[in-house]
């Protein structure tokens, strides 16, 4: 995409540093939480007392905290397995059929994007202790899966629409049955983006608090364990130590995802396929 | 389409008969069929934890809280009381003037830079948008906690303001108030806002934009009669992404607030915990959400006949 201009932009300007403003104004302030993680003080305040791995420690050795890890990892598996599995049929009956009510059945499936937590929360609450389900992991997990399926279903989208819909028609063409012509064709192609979709959904459910904390019975997720850790002053250190282990978790499998997802959008673009 | 071969008499007689192989016919020559088999367990999904859930709530909001049972008898009381105590509309007026300016701040801090990523980053653009997109997908309920601790009494900024001598005494006006609120939702749905503008910019046909300047433009008029106007859905999606679910966030308020900064979500999740009072929470959170759409509708009534004007 190479064409000489007439639109000059300057390369680095006010703008620029503007950007640069803008990335330190969203990091700096999480970074506070692995920096004080170290801290040989009780007190998250500056000056800084010294080096340690005291509340590393502590977090290993509290048998809540494993249980809540154990629960939200469980979680987070069994939500990103299912949440890509509808997200990617969906993602396929959208871009490759013609379809009457499209537009509304996509807004639908949305919907939980804009609802917000608190509502959905209390609703989910309501209807589990009416109908006697009763508050568990599984209900904090439906509750996952509706948030994430919007998700994983607009990553699928961006990769579909990304390869030619041909390589699919000429499979069929040659003889193919849809469900090895998804094995064959599509389910290659659509890779990256199901990798993708199956991290960030991961990191969805690992990360949500709202739903859990209103859909939580006994067994708690990692945010709702925190939740509950940060009333007690003595345990924010602890804290600390494991909001910076999460958000090292966060960033590395979400980069990941996206740095893969995106690559593979690019390739695209580059080779026609 | 290439011509179809007829199929020759010893096929036909090998086509599977009965309903089952009827109905599978059927489900690969419709494409409205086989998409819709295909959307079917997440729309059922959908229904059944969303919608469903949803409608419940509705009902439950006329209901009666009776100790621990509830009385199924219809009554509007629940949502009455809301009009008769001017503390809950005070209130919601409080979290939607909250919101408000959350919005109005996270859009005007990302758009400048979702047009430096879509405009002026030509090499790495990967590496900026992936530095953007990250923390939108990391823990909110850290992102918060992170400000909590920096706005403190005893916090970062405090400490290190006394550290560096410039202040004897810690600033109480950091921490618990409004401000704090606004600043601190301001920063955790800053990427919400970035990604649907960045979107609606890289979208923008640069030969617009060159013609605009050929024709004599400069770059604040090109900027006010192209970019602006064509950039307003990703602007319009953006204000929604962040007004809509910030007007009954309840873990901001209830970690950096304080009692100024109580928002009707605080209120609506107390009455679903121990002072239990389920129906007027579910008819409070029905307020709100009935508020936000109203809220919503004029917005988009609002910008649409700006476009007009525009145009």
């Amino acid at each position: 995409m190479s064409f000489v201009s007439s639109v000059k932009e300057p390369r680095y300007d006010a703008l620029g540093v503007y950007a640069v403003l803008y990335l330190a104004f969203v990091y700096i302030p999480v970074m506070f939480l692995p920096l004080f993680s170290f801290n040989d003080s009780i007190f998250i305040a500056f000056p800084l007392q010294g080096f340690t791995l005291e509340w590393y420690k502590q977090m290993a050795n509290s048998d809540g905290l494993l249980d809540a890890l154990y629960n939200s990892i469980k979680l987070g598996c069994v939500v990103a397995v299912l949440a890509t599995i509808l997200g990617t049929f969906a993602a396929k009956a959208v871009t490759r059929y013609k379809m009457p009510g499209r537009g509304p059945v996509i807004t639908f499936i949305m919907l939980p994007l804009v609802i917000p937590g608190i509502i959905m929360g209390i609703a989910l609450l309501v209807i589990a202790n009416m109908s006697g389900v009763g508050l568990s992991l599984f209900t904090i997990g439906l509750g996952h899966l509706m948030v994430s399926t919007p998700f994983a279903m607009l990553v699928m989208v961006s990769r579909l629409e990304g390869f030619d819909k041909n390589l699919e028609e000429a499979s069929k063409d040659l003889g193919d049955s849809p469900w090895s012509t998804f094995r064959r064709v599509t389910f290659p192609l659509a890779l990256p983006g199901i990798i993708a979709s199956l991290l960030l959904t991961f990191t969805i459910s690992f990360d949500e608090f709202i739903l859990a904390f209103f859909l939580a019975g006994n067994e708690a997720t990692l945010p709702v364990y925190i939740w509950g850790q940060m009333r007690f002053p003595t345990k924010l250190p602890t804290v600390l130590a494991l909001g910076a282990c999460i958000l090292m978790v966060s960033f590395v499998v979400v980069t990941f995802a996206e740095w893969y997802r995106r690559r593979g959008v690019q390739l695209k673009t580059n080779s026609g396929v | 389409m290439t011509d179809r071969v007829a199929p020759a008499a010893d096929v036909i007689a090998h086509i599977p008969r009965g309903p089952i192989a009827r109905f599978r016919r059927a489900l690969m020559r419709s494409e409205a069929l086989s998409g819709y088999t295909m959307l079917s367990p997440t729309l059922l999904l959908l229904i059944l934890v969303m919608a469903l859930p949803i409608v419940l709530l509705v009902m439950f909001s006329f209901w009666t809280q009776n100790y621990q049972d509830i009385d199924k008898t219809f009554t509007l009381a629940n949502h009455l009381k809301f009009f008769e105590r001017s503390a809950y509309p005070y209130l919601l007026g409080k979290s939607v003037l909250i919101s408000s300016t959350v919005t109005l701040l996270t859009v005007l801090l990302a758009y400048p830079m979702a047009y430096f990523i879509a405009f002026r980053v030509t090499k790495h653009k990967l590496i900026w948008l992936i530095l953007i997109t990250v923390p939108f997908w990391t823990s909110y309920l850290l992102r918060v906690f992170a400000w909590k601790i920096i706005l403190g009494y005893n916090g970062v900024i405090n400490s290190g303001l006394i550290e560096l001598g410039l202040i004897v005494e810690p600033l109480a006006f950091l921490l618990y108030n409004p401000f704090a609120v606004v600043l601190t939702l301001a920063h955790a749905w800053a990427a919400f806002a970035i990604l649907p503008i960045y979107v609606s910019l890289e979208k923008i046909d640069r030969s617009l934009l060159e013609a605009a300047t050929d024709l004599g433009d400069g770059r604040i008029k090109r900027f006010i009669r192209i970019t602006l106007p064509l950039s307003m859905p990703g602007l319009i999606a953006a204000c929604m992404l962040v007004f809509i679910p910030t007007v009954g966030d309840y873990v901001t308020p209830n970690l950096v607030g304080g009692t100024s900064g109580v928002m009707i979500g605080n209120v609506i999740q107390s009455l679903f915990g121990r002072g239990s009072n389920m129906p007027f929470g579910a008819a409070l959170s029905i307020i709100t959400m009935i508020t936000i759409t109203v809220m919503i509708c004029l917005f988009l009534w609002g910008t649409r006949s700006f476009r007009r004007r525009v145009a």
